[in-house]
């Protein structure tokens, strides 16, 4: 990628690139089998789920912005549990380190096969998990979302991209960028 | 019998990884735990002053705070002390140039998450 180019990912190639990345965490490291449902675009807020869990890692290089998985606590302690080999009922120090790490490493494989297509690297931040009730998350730019929902039995799970390029020159010149600031209000 | 040093930010890698190392029939002795390469040093230190363990592989992620896993190889490769001792990283890192990044400052072995039980089994059996 030249500097002057900006770099372009088409909302298609960001959602095979995450349905290609949950798949493979959730059944090499989870053993759980996903469904996906349809994806689609939402404006900067976003209230997918409205409680439950989110957990936010941010990107940046040439393209900034954040990567997001969101579901409920319910599922949040299954997941733990199928990744730790251990049950979980409630929302505890070991389910958000297992849902950071879940976001880690589905957030860092799209990163990965997004790099192979612009050509240029990308930084990641380490991951911010949330959970509680009645939550929004907004991104501090106009930018839009990309929403991939999964289904495991009878829960969702929303896989969510806010991508951009970066206008920085600095990041386009190689430099890390900074990655878009979230706003999580209550 | 080899002690095993796992240098992950993720307490549940660091418990996955431990699992992992127990079930591949690979003769492991203690495994000793840091969250990140700054706490992997003086876990090495500690543990060589202590005699309480001989480190003879380190496992170690490279997305960490305070020092990530590529800073931690430089040092110790840089280390008269532990410069022979292997080091797989075992990240979500999957880009060439992290790779080659690691591969050049002498990382034994590179894993990437999500991994399999074999993949670890298969890398460390032919290191160790």
């Amino acid at each position: 990628m030249s500097e002057n180019q900006e770099p372009v990912i088409s909302t298609e190639e960001m959602v095979a690139a995450v349905k290609q990345a949950t798949e493979a965490v959730f059944s090499t490291m989870l053993g759980l089998e996903l469904g996906i449902k349809e994806a689609f675009v939402e404006q900067a807020t976003t209230v997918v789920p409205a409680a439950g869990v989110v957990s936010l890692i941010g990107l940046a290089g040439a393209m900034v912005g954040t990567g997001s998985l969101s579901c409920s606590c319910e599922f949040a302690c299954r997941m733990s549990g199928a990744l730790l080999m251990a049950e979980h009922t409630q929302m505890d120090e070991e389910v958000l380190d297992s849902i950071a790490e879940i976001t880690n490493m589905v957030i860092g494989n799209v990163k990965t096969m997004l790099e192979d297509k612009l050509g240029a690297s990308l930084g990641l931040s380490t991951p911010t998990v949330i959970f509680g009730r009645n939550f929004q998350t907004r991104s501090a730019r106009s930018q839009e979302w990309i929403v991939i929902p999964f289904a495991c039995g009878e829960d969702n799970l929303y896989v969510q991209l806010c991508l951009g390029p970066n206008k920085d020159q600095a990041a386009k010149a190689g430099r890390p960028g900074f990655a878009l600031p979230q706003v999580v209000s209550f | 019998m080899v002690d095993v040093l796992i240098v992950d930010d993720s307490a549940a890698i660091r418990k996955i990884l431990q699992r992992v190392l127990r079930q591949a029939d690979i003769p492991i002795g203690k495994v000793i735990e840091a969250g990140d390469g700054v706490e992997a040093l003086a876990a090495l230190k500690n543990a060589a002053l202590a005699q309480e363990a001989k480190v003879g592989l380190i496992l170690s992620d490279i997305n960490m705070p305070n020092m990530d896993g590529l800073e931690l190889l430089s040092q110790l490769k840089a280390s008269p002390e532990w410069k022979d001792l292997p080091v797989v990283m075992v990240s979500t890192e999957g880009s060439q140039t992290k790779v080659l990044e690691a591969v050049g400052l002498g990382a034994s072995g590179y894993v990437r998450k999500p991994f399999t039980a074999d993949q670890i089994k298969e890398k460390l059996t032919a290191i160790l």
